[in-house]
């Protein structure tokens, strides 16, 4: 449904994106991920048409964003950073512009099924200049989604929303990508973890990962870790958890637990277990932890001279 | 055609609800109100004195208009597209299924149709004017007269169209508007007071919009001070329609 190859965008002589090639399928729900700057607007505005790029190309349900952007366009939702909306119209009037800008074919009946499905149909008559940041955030996905598009491209989606907007938004999200293409950036890591069938981090113009985030997490980890919490001092059951086949780097967490390593693949929880008991501890709780998607997001568009020092 | 229509309609109901639309309204109508009435006294008092009077025709109507709306057109023009810019909206539409040129064209047939809601409501000066006069006034100079303010007003927000989608400051449109508008109306004849024959001072009375717009107002109208201001506007639309298509290149 998406398909880019080798995209590239210089803004003067800054290059913002460069040689970006993915994919997204139509029932698939893809996150892009970054720091401020890294590209993601910029491949975003591409991919809706607005904006040609500087080399490669980019296809939209098999049509060429730049040769044939018109009917990109029409396949397109699209939701920018900034909500584009007009004061001075009703939410209905908003609605119905866009949807007679689409030629829809029933313009009022559509216009009310998107106010339905982002739940503001009782705000329908109130101008926009009235509505709160995050009613107008949910306007803009209601245009967004309005001509039921093939892919939808939401820049930020949820960002300005009150917890329980996030939710439903979140949930029209998930219901949308199940038929459709998604593509979504965020800042978000969470939302992007709980959407996303595939995330791409994008750094400074480049992808630096792309694949589900339990696949990211399980490659950018190398080993599972574990913890393991007994009643009493844990401390004491270092030297027996060390001593298991296949456990690496035992150490004692801030909150009294234990925290080890082993090779993925090689579960050693039931020899820890056994450990556990033989050493005459009450096994409290014995819990695989993943590396979080912040702290791969982290590592990945991490800076190289920050790296360095660290170092 | 369908995506002007929709464009144009959202602009003229848009200055339905825009205070500038209507000061601009208010200042045509007072000036050519307080224009009209200083006339119309003038020639009865005339007409008192000495018995008879020449009847003022149509041009004292249409001609405070034409200078008129050289200052407020610029005002009414000037949002159109730099506040899309600047209110982010240019990339919902510029992401909508419509041509660049379908934007620009759309935005200044709702400009227009808003000018020329003003200037029907001005119909009613000849109509006052016709019962005043004896034996009413010139029908095919009224026609020519309305023609000409159309085709003037027409070009004027051609041009602050094509203006306001360079800017993303009003303010900066306007001006630019405004110079432009004033370059073609009044800058571009001086040199033809210094320079009175050959190829410059032919340029610039050809590209002269006054002596255009006075050369209609005397009764007829000639195919090429038709065509002038007709070419204008499709040229500032041309432009316009670039400027849009080069922000996307940005």
């Amino acid at each position: 449904m998406i398909r880019t190859s080798g995209l590239t965008k210089d803004y003067g002589s800054r290059r913002a994106v460069e040689n970006l090639t993915f994919e997204a399928n139509q029932g698939e729900v893809v996150g892009f991920l970054g720091p401020n700057g890294a590209g993601k607007t910029t491949t975003m505005r591409i991919l809706a048409g607005y904006m040609p790029p500087t080399y490669g190309t980019a296809n939209i349900a098999g049509f060429d964003v730049v040769e044939e952007s018109i009917e990109v366009r029409r396949r397109v939702g699209y939701l920018p950073e900034t909500v584009p909306l007009y004061p001075d119209m009703t939410v209905f009037e908003y609605l119905k512009f866009m949807a007679d800008l689409r030629h829809l074919p029933d313009p009022e009946e559509m216009v009310d099924n998107a106010l339905e499905l982002v739940q503001l149909e009782h705000r329908a008559d109130g101008y926009i200049s009235n509505l709160s940041k995050g009613m107008r955030q949910r306007v803009g996905l209601a245009q967004a989604l309005l001509h039921k598009p093939e892919v939808l491209i939401l820049d930020e989606p949820t960002i300005g929303l009150d917890p329980a907007q996030v939710v439903e938004v979140r949930s029209i999200i998930r219901e949308i990508g199940k038929e459709r293409t998604v593509l979504l950036s965020t800042h978000i890591l969470s939302e992007a973890q709980q959407l996303c069938n595939r995330v791409l981090i994008i750094n400074k113009g480049h992808i630096v990962a792309e694949d589900s985030p339990d696949n990211l997490q399980a490659r950018l980890v190398g080993a599972e870790r574990c913890i393991v919490r007994v009643k009493g001092d844990a401390d004491e059951l270092a030297p027996q958890i060390s001593k298991i086949k296949g456990v690496q780097d035992v150490k004692a967490r801030p909150d009294g637990a234990l925290e080890f390593q082993f090779a993925p693949g090689q579960d050693v929880r039931p020899d820890v277990a056994k450990a556990v008991i033989k050493s005459g501890f009450d096994l409290l709780e014995l819990t695989p932890v993943g590396m979080s998607l912040e702290e791969i997001f982290l590592e990945l568009t991490r800076d190289d001279s920050s790296a360095k020092k660290e170092h | 055609m369908r995506n002007i229509w929709t464009i144009a309609k959202r602009e003229f109901l848009h200055y339905f609800k825009s205070p500038i639309a209507y000061i601009v309204a208010l200042a045509v109508f007072l000036v050519i109100g307080i224009y009209f009435v200083v006339i119309m006294y003038f020639v009865m008092n005339q007409a008192l004195t000495s018995g008879s009077s020449t009847a003022p025709d149509i041009s004292i109507v249409v001609s405070p208009m034409a200078t008129i709306f050289l200052f407020a057109t610029p005002a009414l023009t000037m949002r159109l597209l730099a506040d899309e810019q600047r209110m982010g909206t240019l990339e919902l539409l510029l992401t909508a299924p419509v041509r660049d040129a379908e934007l620009v064209i759309g935005k200044w047939l709702g400009s227009f149709l808003f000018v020329l809601t003003i200037i029907a409501v001005s119909f009613i000066y000849p109509v006052v004017l016709n019962r005043l006069t004896l034996p009413g006034i010139d029908q095919g100079v009224m026609i020519a007269g309305y023609v000409a303010i159309i085709l003037m007003v027409g070009t004027y927000l051609a041009i602050g169209t094509a203006m306001s989608s360079f800017f993303s400051n009003q303010i900066a449109a306007f001006f630019a508007t405004l110079g432009t508008l004033l370059f073609f109306w009044w800058l571009v004849r001086l040199p033809t007071y210094i320079i009175q024959t050959g190829f410059i001072n032919s340029l610039c009375t050809y590209l002269d919009l006054n002596g255009r717009f006075n050369s209609m107002m005397a009764g007829s109208i000639a195919l090429s001070d038709a065509i002038y201001p007709v070419s204008l506007i499709v040229l500032s639309l041309i432009v316009g329609s670039v400027a849009v298509e080069m922000k996307r290149w940005r």
